[in-house]
């Protein structure tokens, strides 16, 4: 650990932000906004090369012993043969497999029920990439990074291997004949002592088995529990019209939209198609208008970050809060509800619903799916008053097979449990043993009440720890099921491998507990559909869309089968819309008191990566920074700078390769203790703390496992309770005087006070646009093209290409699907806490977050910025090569040849972007066989000693490249896609031949908000970025 | 003191300075030899397979095309190894008793592939693909050889990167019109004048790209 003067007090950086009252227009970090000279001496020492010099316990004689050594081993590995190789080919080939040429299918992956349409890429039959499915409602082409890592975990060594029983190795068949001795008992009973506990279920096909299980055991019950998911929408729903509905928004019909601790754009069913249509609404330069979006939340979020007009609430003020906007736009509440003053923000409200009315019929109010059913009840009434339902807010009939409070149904659950009435309980995936509240904990103590306990589960996990039969699940890329999206559409999950460890779906599981107990899932899940459009002709049941697709009644099965697990989706599955009215009670509800200024507040999410810990494992999303702390392999508890400094608390920075030293605390609620680091956020609103579930898994896997040695996080569901989990009051925080390491990357790779990100507001641009300015001709150093050397012609060199992208800040949500499907497409390697300490991670591609302003608790923004390699004209990386490892190809890409690099890492040194990567150590994992199979072959697997960084997808373009040229025509625009704009739901990132004029991208560089990172420099970079724009309120002071 | 060596002396120092020279550089042309030889490029070897299939009987005296068991070479970026199906097509009815298509037969039965050991291996980080050559005249033979008088196949080229480059410098010393890809009589370079200027002409007429292009680094890795 570095020494203690060299560490950065953060009380200190505050007072200096203070004194001056001038800070910097944007800063990624708060050690950035104070400057202090430690910052600036860590700026000057970054580079991460030094990083080993200052905990490595080598000393400097062991390491020229040790190096020595190497270099005479290092002549001799150049005489190694390559191993001869097999060509394995088929016996009988299968029809449309053409080696060397992947395969393209429909399915679709579901979190918390609810599906998002895939393409999965299979080359030679093994899964390599995922893509969205653009027929698909749910993903429209777009995917999240949580679709885009699951490759991971299909590949996962750690995931459970085999069926036991009390940790014992048994066959498929003995657990079969073990469970239908169980259940001859239950049958005598009605099955009163069956139990089944599931996640949400959207699965057609699963809740008619279940129906048909229950039948068959009419006193046995079905519970759902899903800790994070949709938390409290089915409730608010019951408030408003008593009965469950399913709320779709219509983003691309809005014009004005309150978001009411509500993150839309990334982390509720539907957020890709929401953040479509979002920042579809946002396009000024076609549309010279843009959409106006209102924020009000607790925890910072990326829907915070885009919002025109953030306020940063307590989770206690934001009932009333809605109350008074309810009010203010005429909404009657009756006696019981009338709002109370608005307070502090009485103009800021007044501003909002005098915007919201002027646009009627084509504004949304979102509530957040955590708030309480009153908030959803407010918003229902606020969207019906503003003459929203049935424009932007479509009401449908549910899309969850059973739409239940998942507390209340893991309450029942726990309450037969613990009167003994359950006597077999069957836990259809999920992990509640770790995720259940800490008061209907269902541990070993309460469980050891029921007899027989069967756990299907993708891991060896908590849960499986104390269940006796413990069935490995099959992933969804080796399964046949079917799940509904947002809008009730069904996918029918197809699989792309046989189970790579023997893997059993749900349906297989369930289907033991009926008379055909051996089924496959192909069987089920074909004979439910065949059921369901076979004779008929129609997808029939109750939620059919209409009755007008009656067409076809002697259709073929077969071929509507084919051509909906080709298409994936099956036609007019979407859930029917449906007319409701407010309850006439739905006010009765008295207002909560106004919160106690002084008493601390807790606010639970589920993680931004890792979700509700069912992620834990997969390295790829503990690697992704949180789009907002920038933090990995970590959860923290957010406070407010403020705050902070209220409690006494610090971020210690030391000075040498930003190793992040935070305070550890404890964190005390409702008598439940739990010790966490603290992360200081600016924009969280004072006086809350918020903790994100899914860390500190005690059996996840070698990833995942969070050890006293080797800590992954902090367990939150250990304080979270039923009765309030998403927030509450009370909470107290106590300092320890221990400190904990966190591995954050927004020190990492920074752009030292440079004006990178570029924002303006809507009427400023469009004033400005009139005449003659251009975004690159407005700051000070001018852009100059000169150099020593002639021009290279590009337009007619070789077949005239020039490779080129520009990258749209104004719509970018800073999802980080982007990052993802990077390191999926190009092999990238996860390096671990450790390495990521001393900012060795090697993504290609970073979103830098910027806040604005100068006030840290209440700052702008953040502004994100993807920033991948600029594939410079001049490129600065390239004369420093001794080697010529990396040189420009007459299509203007700056090409790295890793086979020529000898690891100087003096083009890292030279890149003014700091988006080259090194592989300091073996990160690639070698041996492991099921990873071989997962890495894309078209890309160059890399060793150790050797530079990488982004190719713009070069083996997407080649291969564009060569299908054009065996056509004789040239690439056509929208022929190359690179991995980041294929997963990017908001057309962020634009790839294409700027030789072009006609192509999207040139386009976008001819526009007036283009303008290049670093222009002074004379890089020239092929990648451009075009301005953010707000649309702010004219009535709202800037800073409310 | 007299002197300990006789004058004539001096011009054993030369030598030897200049033999110091001489063996180094002669060093340096063994080592670049040896690298280049068929020891380490594995050319000319010819490689036991599980069934020793003959090309030089099946295109040279059958006169088989390439393109009946390597039918992904026009369209993929390999050429494709042909599956037992393909062997079966005849051989279930003629050779249908023969000892040597056993293992042909038996993989046919048991659907176990069988195991063919690999002739031309490139290097991982080398991405070739085939239908880009045959679409742009490049003939099979310029890089396998005369596949059609080969009872065992080997390695007829050194599949080293000058090898490469020879080509994709001077593409016009090798290509040839697209009709007489397949064509193993064809002559697998141009040396005439004349045929040099026809290579130009296709060149032209196939759109190949220039030198700096197909040289660039990208063009072949990934």
């Amino acid at each position: 650990m570095p020494s203690k003067e060299s560490q950065t007090n953060f009380a200190l950086m505050r007072e200096r932000i203070l004194a001056t009252q001038d800070g910097k227009e944007y800063w990624r970090s708060l050690e950035e906004l104070a400057d202090t000279d430690e910052f600036q001496e860590f700026l000057a020492r970054e580079y991460p090369q030094q990083a080993e010099e200052w905990h490595d316990a080598v000393g400097r004689r062991t390491f020229l012993k040790l190096m020595g050594a190497s270099l005479a081993l290092a002549g001799l590995s150049n005489c190694t043969y390559q191993p001869p190789e097999l060509i394995v080919p088929y016996v009988r080939q299968p029809e449309a497999e053409v080696p060397g040429k992947p395969l393209y299918f429909a399915t679709a992956m579901t979190l918390s029920g609810v599906a998002t349409g895939l393409l999965a890429k299979s080359n030679e039959g093994r899964p390599t990439k995922l893509e969205g499915n653009p027929d698909h409602p749910g993903s429209r082409g777009a995917t999240d990074h949580f679709a885009q890592a699951s490759l991971l975990t299909l590949y996962d060594p750690d995931r459970s291997q085999t069926l036991t029983f009390r940790e014992e190795i048994r066959p498929w068949t003995e657990f079969l004949a073990n469970l239908r001795t169980a259940l001859d008992e239950q049958r005598g009973k009605q099955g009163a002592g069956l139990r089944f506990l599931t996640e949400t279920v959207t699965s057609p096909t699963l809740a008619a088995q279940l129906k048909e299980i229950l039948t068959a055991f009419p006193q046995a019950k079905w519970h759902q529990y899903e800790p994070a998911g949709r938390g409290l929408v089915n409730a608010g729903a019951q408030l408003a019209f008593g009965q469950p509905v399913n709320t779709i928004y219509r983003f691309d019909q809005a014009r004005r939209i309150l978001a009411i601790d509500s993150d839309f754009l990334s982390c509720v069913a539907g957020s890709l198609p929401y953040a479509t249509g979002f920042i579809g609404g946002r396009r000024a330069d076609e549309s010279r208008d843009m959409n106006r979006l209102y924020a009000v939340e607790t925890t910072p979020t990326n829907t915070g970050a885009k919002a025109d007009h953030r306020l940063r609430l307590r989770p206690s003020e934001i009932e009333n809060f809605t109350r008074a906007v309810a009010a203010a736009l005429g909404v009657n509440m009756g006696s019981a509800g009338q709002a109370q003053a608005a307070g502090a923000h009485a103009n800021w409200v007044a501003a909002l619903a005098r915007d919201l009315l002027a646009a009627r019929g084509a504004s949304i109010v979102i509530p957040g799916d955590e708030q309480s059913p009153v908030v959803h009840a407010l918003a229902h009434a606020m969207n019906d008053a503003l003459g929203n339902v049935g424009k932007t807010v479509i009401y449908t009939e549910p899309i969850e097979a059973n739409p239940v409070d998942s507390i209340q149904s893991l309450r029942e659950l726990v309450g037969d449990i613990d009167a003994g009435r359950v006597e077999m309980l069957v836990i259809v995936g999920g992990n509640p043993v770790y995720t259940t509240p800490a008061d209907l904990k269902l541990d070993l103590n309460r469980l050891s009440k029921v007899k027989l306990r069967v756990h299907l589960s993708l891991y060896k996990d908590e849960t499986s720890e104390i269940c006796h039969w413990h069935i490995p699940e099959a992933h969804y890329l080796e399964s046949w099921s079917d799940a509904r999206a947002y809008d009730g559409t069904v996918t029918i999950i197809q699989p792309l491998i046989e189970p790579l460890y023997n893997g059993k779906t749900a349906h297989e599981l369930l289907a033991a507990f009926s008379d055909q107990f051996d089924r496959k899932s192909y069987q089920i899940v074909r004979d439910y559909w065949m059921g369901q459009m076979g004779g008929k002709g129609v997808v029939s049941g109750e939620r059919q869309a209409g009755s007008t697709q009656a067409s076809n009644p002697s259709g073929d099965f077969e071929e509507r089968w084919r051509k909906a697990l080709h298409d994936g989706v099956v036609p007019n599955t979407a859930a029917a819309t449906k007319t409701v009215s407010l309850k006439a009670d739905w006010a009765s509800q008295p207002p909560v008191p106004a919160p106690q200024p002084s008493t601390l507040e807790i606010v639970f999410r589920a993680d931004p990566t890792i979700y509700d810990g069912r992620f834990a494992n997969n390295g790829w999303l503990q690697e992704l920074p949180k789009p907002l702390t920038k933090l990995t392999w970590d959860n923290a508890a957010l406070v407010s700078p403020k705050t902070a400094r209220d409690l006494g608390i610090n971020n210690e920075m030391g000075s040498k390769g930003g190793n992040i030293f935070v305070d550890a605390v404890d964190l005390k609620y409702r008598d439940r203790v739990v010790r966490a680091p603290v992360w200081i956020m600016p924009g969280q609103p004072d006086g809350t703390v918020t903790v994100h579930l899914g860390y500190g898994r005690t059996r996840a896997g070698r990833a995942g496992t969070s050890t006293a040695a080797k800590p992954i996080g902090f367990n939150a569901y250990a304080i979270r309770t039923s009765d309030a989990p998403w927030f509450g009051t009370g909470v107290e925080l106590h300092k320890t005087g221990t400190q904990y390491q966190l591995a954050a990357t927004q020190t990492h790779f920074n752009m030292e006070n440079r004006k990178v990100v570029r924002t303006k507001s809507l009427v400023d641009y469009l004033k400005e646009s009139e005449g003659e300015h251009r975004e690159a001709m407005e700051h000070d150093e001018p852009g100059y093209n000169d150099s020593m050397y002639p021009p290279y012609d590009y337009k007619n060199q070789g077949l005239g290409y020039a490779w080129g992208m520009a990258i749209d800040l104004n719509n970018c949500v800073g999802c980080n699907a982007c990052i993802v499907a990077c390191q999926s497409e190009n092999n990238i390697p996860v390096v671990g806490k450790e390495q990521v300490i001393r900012s060795r991670e090697m993504h290609w591609l970073r979103v830098d977050a910027y806040f604005g302003g100068a006030d840290a608790n209440n700052p702008e923004g953040p502004y994100f910025q993807p920033v991948p390699c600029m594939h410079c004209e001049q490129a600065p990386c390239e004369p420093v090569c001794p080697v010529h490892a990396t040189v420009h190809s007459t299509e203007g890409t700056n090409d790295m040849v890793y086979n020529r690099c000898v690891g100087t890492r003096y083009c890292s040194n030279n890149c003014p972007y700091k988006v080259r990567r090194f592989n300091f150590l073996l990160y690639q994992d070698w041996t492991t066989p099921t990873y071989q199979l997962m890495r894309n072959p078209e890309v160059t697997v890399r060793s150790r000693g050797v530079m990488e960084k982004c190719t713009y997808c070069i083996q997407r373009i080649q291969l564009a490249k060569i299908e054009s040229e065996k056509e004789g025509r040239s690439v056509r625009d929208g022929d190359i896609v690179t991995a980041c704009q294929a997963v990017c739901p908001t057309q962020a990132i634009v790839f294409g031949n700027i030789n072009d004029q006609e192509s999207q991208v040139a386009k976008l560089k001819a526009g007036k908000r283009n303008y290049s990172l670093l222009e002074d420099l004379n890089t020239q970079p092929r990648t451009t970025y075009l301005a953010e724009l707000r649309n702010p309120n004219p009535e709202i002071p800037e800073r409310a | 003191m007299p002197q300990i060596f006789h004058h004539s002396t001096n011009f054993l120092a030369k030598l030897s300075i200049f033999g110091a020279i001489f063996i180094l550089l002669a060093a340096m042309w063994v080592l670049a030899e040896i690298n280049r030889s068929s020891y380490n490029t594995g050319q000319y070897i010819e490689r036991q397979q599980p069934v020793q299939f003959s090309h030089k009987h099946h295109v040279g005296d059958d006169g088989l095309d390439c393109r009946y068991c390597h039918t992904s070479v026009e369209t993929s970026a390999s050429a494709g190894i042909p599956p037992t199906q393909t062997c079966m097509n005849c051989h279930s009815q003629i050779w249908a008793d023969s000892p040597y298509l056993e293992p042909v037969r038996e993989s046919w039965r048991t659907g176990r592939p069988i195991e063919w050991t690999r002739v031309h291996d490139l290097p991982d980080y080398a991405y070739f693909n085939h239908s880009i050559h045959v679409a742009k005249g490049v003939g099979c033979s310029t890089c396998h050889g005369r596949i059609d008088e080969m009872p065992a196949v080997y390695q007829a080229s050194s599949l080293q990167m000058e090898w490469c480059l020879s080509c994709h410098r001077n593409p016009e010393k090798f290509v040839r019109p697209k009709e007489e890809v397949f064509n193993m009589q064809w002559p697998q370079e141009n040396h005439t004048e004349q045929e040099i200027a026809r290579g130009r002409d296709l060149v032209k007429s196939y759109h190949i790209q220039d030198a700096q292009t197909l040289t660039s680094c990208s063009t072949c890795h990934r």
